[in-house]
């Protein structure tokens, strides 16, 4: 019997080789001993100290008695009641309104500006993001107050068309108009990035080849520019409305009392009438209504392209 | 009948005035002449491919010609109009993209309707024209509701070309569309390609960097280098005339001889110092270059066999390559030649045999140019 035989016969002898067991406690040894998990720990702590719990403790409330402090209590469905019996309404429907008038105008304003970025200025985009990202650095409070000297009357813009030009203008402050402007103006840097990644998706060749088939410019614009740069668009929208629906600063600063936010009625209920129960119901109810929209979006919207990974 | 609609595509290749015609065209950038003065005529119903290395300004000609670009100076004429001027999309032309440029927003069928649809035509009639294109580049109908990144590469080809053929062009340009595919694959499309020529009777205009595949599709070659055409013909007069070094050695492995003039018509290794007949006669120049087909060098049985050029060397290397095999016989320290023989004609003998190889004069042929790779370095 040779050599090679003998070793075959040893393989045909030898056991079957089992798959060593692994218990449940091996298999979460190895999951925390992850480096990923081991990462995610920090910021995962955050989010919980500083998110999931007082968001827990605002959905608590909204169901507890009216003017209560305490979360020990039989739940119940007053404050909503209350709120859907009361003129609250007005201030959602104004807040969405402010919120929808400002993404629309951001649209219109931001996407031309993207394209610029993106295609013309090419290298020199950078700079331009830098100009445009720049305000970001002084707090929007400040920028707003700025805003305040400009539009109060006798301020800069009214001063100066009066003493220069005779024309005489009354206050454009504590108008929906002035609330609007000051809202565009704070949340511009939010619709512009997610679009100018966005448009920067959309690749030069495919453009070229629509154009080679005959498309106009407003054809490759709706058929080909707008659609690949869908995520962008869409991410950029969904920031604005939601931090718009939230807003408060500018509603106070330049709407004075022309415009109730809901923030502002959110704010009243937990400082000066000390509901809050109530307070919280509200500021479910607005949670609520972002989550919706949010959810209804993301559906349309894959993550993963916009990153690169598909 | 075959025959019949082959003679007439000829006889209007022939005859007919140019559906396309180039006149003393320049492209510059800065000052550099990507395009330097090219005047062309192509002929309606004819497969014409542009070949050229990559810098030879192939992609820009094709891209002034698509109406991409505008030329710095010259004229190109569509059917005797002037269209210098006349955007890419006002132009009866389209072009196969190297990337393809798919829309991979759209389904299969949605990708071939685009141009369809930008003119306005009805939806059942533009469903009904790409399920008809499908049926004609063998792309099932099932794929018609398919994204096109489901698709492989070579049904993403079929896709392209569909969406190219649905426009209707006059002219369809194509930019290197095979290149990225597997040899195999890229084998198989170059034939499909010249079938669907032969079916629609368009006229094609095709890039590519490689005269290989130029010989199989094209009915004239125009190979470029350096911003002009060096030669434009047939495949066959190509392959059997190159004008110069350049063309010879860019249509495959050549054998490359440097060689100075030597005494009454002779030529002279300049590495080894052994004499050749020169096929040119005597002909004025100090150095050339002497150039050999590997298939037309042969083994001599006995080495004392007549032949107009002889060289006895070693075998160093071969290579089989499929139907053919190759010979690096090494003559002297550092000479090499490349001799391919079909693979029933192989050679019985081990490497570092010692071996007779000759060729015939006429075979050969002499260039008193500069080689392809010392142009390739001075640009």
């Amino acid at each position: 019997m040779n050599k090679l035989s003998r070793s075959a016969d040893w393989i045909d002898q030898a056991e079957p080789r089992k798959p060593r067991k692994v218990s449940r406690l091996d298999r979460l040894r190895d999951a925390v001993r992850n480096p990923g998990f081991v990462a995610a720990v920090p910021i995962s702590l955050l989010f919980i100290a500083g998110f999931l719990a007082p968001l827990t403790v605002v959905v608590l409330f909204a169901f507890m008695p009216p003017e209560t402090f305490s979360l020990l209590q039989v739940p119940t469905l007053d404050n909503f009641r209350s709120i859907f019996a009361g003129t609250y309404y007005l201030s959602f429907v104004s807040s969405l309104e402010l919120a929808t008038c400002t993404v629309v105008i951001l649209l219109v304003v931001c996407y031309p500006l993207a394209v610029a970025m993106v295609r013309i200025f090419g290298n020199k985009g950078s700079i331009l993001a830098i100009v445009l990202a720049a305000p970001l650095f002084v707090a929007d409070n400040l920028r707003l107050m700025g805003w305040m000297l400009f539009l109060v009357k006798g301020g800069v813009v009214s001063g100066t068309l009066q003493t220069y030009f005779g024309i005489e203008l009354d206050s454009m402050l504590y108008t929906f108009s002035a609330t609007l402007f000051g809202l565009v103006y704070i949340y511009l840097p939010f619709m512009l990035f997610p679009m100018v990644l966005g448009v920067s998706m959309v690749p030069p060749k495919l453009r070229e080849a629509a154009f080679d088939l005959g498309a106009t410019n407003a054809q490759v614009l709706r058929e080909i520019d707008i659609p690949l740069a869908m995520p962008g668009i869409i991410i950029g929208a969904l920031i604005c409305f939601i931090l718009v629906a939230g807003a408060i600063t500018e509603a106070k600063v330049l709407g004075g009392t022309a415009v109730v936010m809901i923030a502002q009625d959110i704010q009243k209920e937990f400082t000066f009438a000390q509901n809050w129960p109530k307070g919280s119901a509200l500021s479910v109810l607005l949670i609520a209504m972002g989550g919706a929209l949010s959810w209804a979006l993301f559906k349309r919207v894959d993550l993963d392209t916009i990153f690169g990974r598909k | 009948m075959i025959v019949e609609t082959a003679a007439a595509t000829e006889s209007a290749a022939r005859t007919g005035d140019p559906i396309l015609r180039l006149k003393a065209v320049d492209k510059f950038f800065g000052d550099f002449a990507a395009v330097d003065r090219v005047s062309l005529d192509i002929h309606e119903g004819e497969f014409f491919t542009i070949v050229g290395p990559s810098g030879s300004g192939k992609t820009t000609m094709v891209r002034m010609l698509v109406g991409m670009d505008k030329p710095t100076n010259g004229d190109i004429l569509l059917r005797g109009e002037r269209i210098n001027d006349v955007p890419a999309n006002r132009r009866p032309t389209c072009m196969v993209f190297q990337s393809l440029a798919l829309f991979p927003h759209r389904t299969v069928g949605q990708n071939i309707e685009f141009p369809l649809k930008i003119r306005g035509v009805a939806p059942a009639e533009r469903k009904a024209r790409a399920l008809e294109l499908m049926a004609q580049l063998r792309l099932p109908d099932s794929y018609y509701g398919k994204g096109v990144l489901q698709c492989s590469g070579g049904e993403r080809q079929r896709v392209a070309l569909a969406r190219a053929l649905a426009f209707d062009p006059d002219i369809l340009f194509f930019d290197e569309p095979l290149s990225a595919l597997d040899y195999k694959l890229r084998k198989l499309l170059e034939k499909e390609l010249k079938d669907i020529h032969r079916e629609t009777g368009k006229t094609f205009v095709y890039i590519t960097h490689s005269l290989e595949e130029a010989m199989v599709m094209s009915d004239r070659i125009g190979v470029m280098n350096k911003g002009r055409f060096v030669q434009i013909g047939t495949p066959n007069q190509i392959y059997a005339n190159p004008v110069n070094r350049f063309v010879s050695e860019f249509m495959g492995e050549v054998n490359v001889v440097d060689v100075e003039r030597g005494a009454a018509g002779s030529l002279v290794d300049r590495l080894t110092g052994a004499a050749y007949q020169s096929p040119a006669g005597d002909s004025e120049f100090r150095e050339a270059a002497l150039v050999v087909r590997p298939e037309d060098i042969r083994f001599l049985d006995h080495p004392d066999d007549a032949a107009d050029n002889k060289l006895t060397g070693t075998i160093y290397n071969d290579y089989l390559l499929g139907s053919r095999v190759q010979y690096q016989v090494r003559v002297g320290s550092s000479q090499i030649f490349l001799v391919e023989k079909l693979r029933e004609q192989q050679l019985d003998v081990a490497r570092g045999a010692t071996v007779t190889i000759a060729w015939d004069t006429r075979q050969s042929m002499l260039f008193a140019t500069p080689s392809f790779t010392q142009s390739m370095v001075a640009r």
